[in-house]
């Protein structure tokens, strides 16, 4: 199954989330969903209602940058990536 | 026995003081809200329940609730987007509590209202077809930072009745629950060329008062305002103030002559003037003004306060509470006439509201 990494800053906001999960999902939107279904409002963490990724998270499938509709295979590592830095 | 409850929401997450009765003693707890930027909480006295706006610049916006007085917190969002339209939501800004719904304002400006304790939400309006809503959503014309519909100003009894301010453009009022809408600019004064007169107006912060609900003062960005007939029309109240920009304000609970402003340098900065802390009250209307600053930082005091960065509490003598840019709280027990400092080192803060609970 997909492994997905999750950033630091998601956990707190979910009892039980882990930051490594395994989500049996055929796209990265699938697996958003599949994170939503587990984690009511996880979804809109990471997406914007109508308006896809949020503007500072990205999403890695096996390293290279990916979209919503990037496949995900069985061995796939998904990395979510919270990506801006501030002060 | 009573306490005091002063919620302070900055850039860094949600922070409660939690006072004595007699307002002499306050203990910081926080930050919540995983630290969030937070730019508005509020106390909701029928419910026990404390909401705060906020936005993180990863994770989009929420409203987070705690019923238990900060100890745990939940957030949603469900319902909170313009998932149809043209906008895009950049964070909610404000909220307010009446009636038993809780009102949300987002940029771009549209009001939410949630009715199960904000667990889910319901978009109420986007104020469409009012005069200026071709623009106010345009992001080529807002500045840094820009907070839509600002403002939430519920009425007291009238569970049907409510304004709402769209930041840099008008204060709107509904009186049948939000199905329609009209500006209550009347008598304002605008330093700019306006294409319509009714609208365009940079309203920074309303409030009414308790005691007589005809009663309303404004902070414009050009000067204090004072309305006699619920906003319908408003007269200019500046003279006597040492500029006539400033953000926040309020007014008292038991006389509706009573308000305070503090004045800001309109330029660039945004502090109080020549580094010396001040609140300014009125006691006549605004016919006159007072300078009252006992206690509070004469040097070398650089500080903003924001629109909703001042607040009231409903005691027989009020106390006011403010919270500056740079991180401080400021409290008075005795209507702003000394003041001392209960918080020094928080981050910088958008928001005070001050409730007493048993």
């Amino acid at each position: 199954m997909p492994e997905i990494y999750l950033p630091s800053t998601l956990p707190p906001l979910f009892p039980g989330l882990e930051r490594r999960l395994e989500i049996d999902a055929g796209t990265v939107a699938e697996a958003i969903e599949r994170l939503d279904e587990l984690w009511p409002g996880l979804g809109d963490r990471l997406c914007e209602p109508g308006h896809g990724l949020r503007r500072h998270i990205n999403v890695y499938v096996d390293r290279e940058r990916a979209a919503l509709d990037t496949p995900v295979h069985e061995s796939s590592r998904v990395d979510v990536i919270a990506a801006i830095s501030g002060g | 026995m009573a306490k005091m409850l002063l919620l302070v929401g900055t850039r860094k997450g949600c922070f409660i003081l939690e006072g004595s009765g007699d307002r002499g003693k306050w203990k910081l707890r926080g930050p919540f809200c995983e630290g969030w930027p937070v730019f508005h909480a509020v106390y909701d006295e029928s419910s026990g329940s404390i909401f705060a706006a906020a936005a993180s610049e990863w994770h989009g916006s929420a409203v987070w609730r705690s019923d238990d007085l900060g100890e745990t917190w939940e957030h949603s969002s469900e319902g909170i987007g313009y998932p149809d339209g043209e906008l895009k939501l950049s964070k909610v800004s404000n909220v307010a509590v009446a009636h038993g719904r809780l009102l949300v304002g987002a940029e771009a400006a549209g009001l939410f209202e949630s009715r199960d304790g904000g667990r889910t939400f319901s978009l109420l309006t986007t104020l469409d077809g009012l005069p200026g809503r071709d623009k106010w959503n345009n992001p080529d014309s807002q500045p840094p930072g820009h907070l839509g519909l600002s403002a939430i100003l519920p009425h007291p009894t009238d569970s049907e009745r409510l304004w709402v301010i769209v930041q840099g453009h008008s204060t709107f009022e509904t009186t049948d629950g939000g199905a329609t809408w009209s500006p209550r600019n009347k008598g304002l004064r605008a330093d700019w060329p306006l294409e319509n007169p009714e609208v365009g107006y940079c309203v920074h912060k309303l409030v009414l008062s308790p005691t007589d609900h005809e009663r309303m003062y404004q902070q414009n960005h050009v000067g204090m305002h004072r309305s006699d007939d619920a906003g319908q029309s408003w007269v200019e109240i500046t003279d006597g103030l040492p500029t006539e920009f400033g953000f926040a304000a309020a007014v008292h609970p038991h006389d509706r002559d009573t308000f305070y402003v503090i004045p800001l340098d309109p330029g660039h900065t945004r502090c109080m003037l020549d580094g010396k802390a001040a609140v300014w009250r009125t006691r006549d209307a605004g016919e006159t003004w007072q300078r009252l600053d006992s206690g509070l930082p004469q040097h070398d005091a650089y500080v903003g306060v924001l629109r909703e960065g001042m607040a009231i509490d409903s005691l027989d003598t009020p106390g006011l509470y403010f919270g500056t840019s740079t991180g401080q709280v400021f409290a008075s027990a005795d209507e702003g006439d000394s003041w001392s400092a209960i918080a020094s080192y928080l981050p910088g803060i958008t928001s005070v509201e001050v409730a007493v609970v048993e």
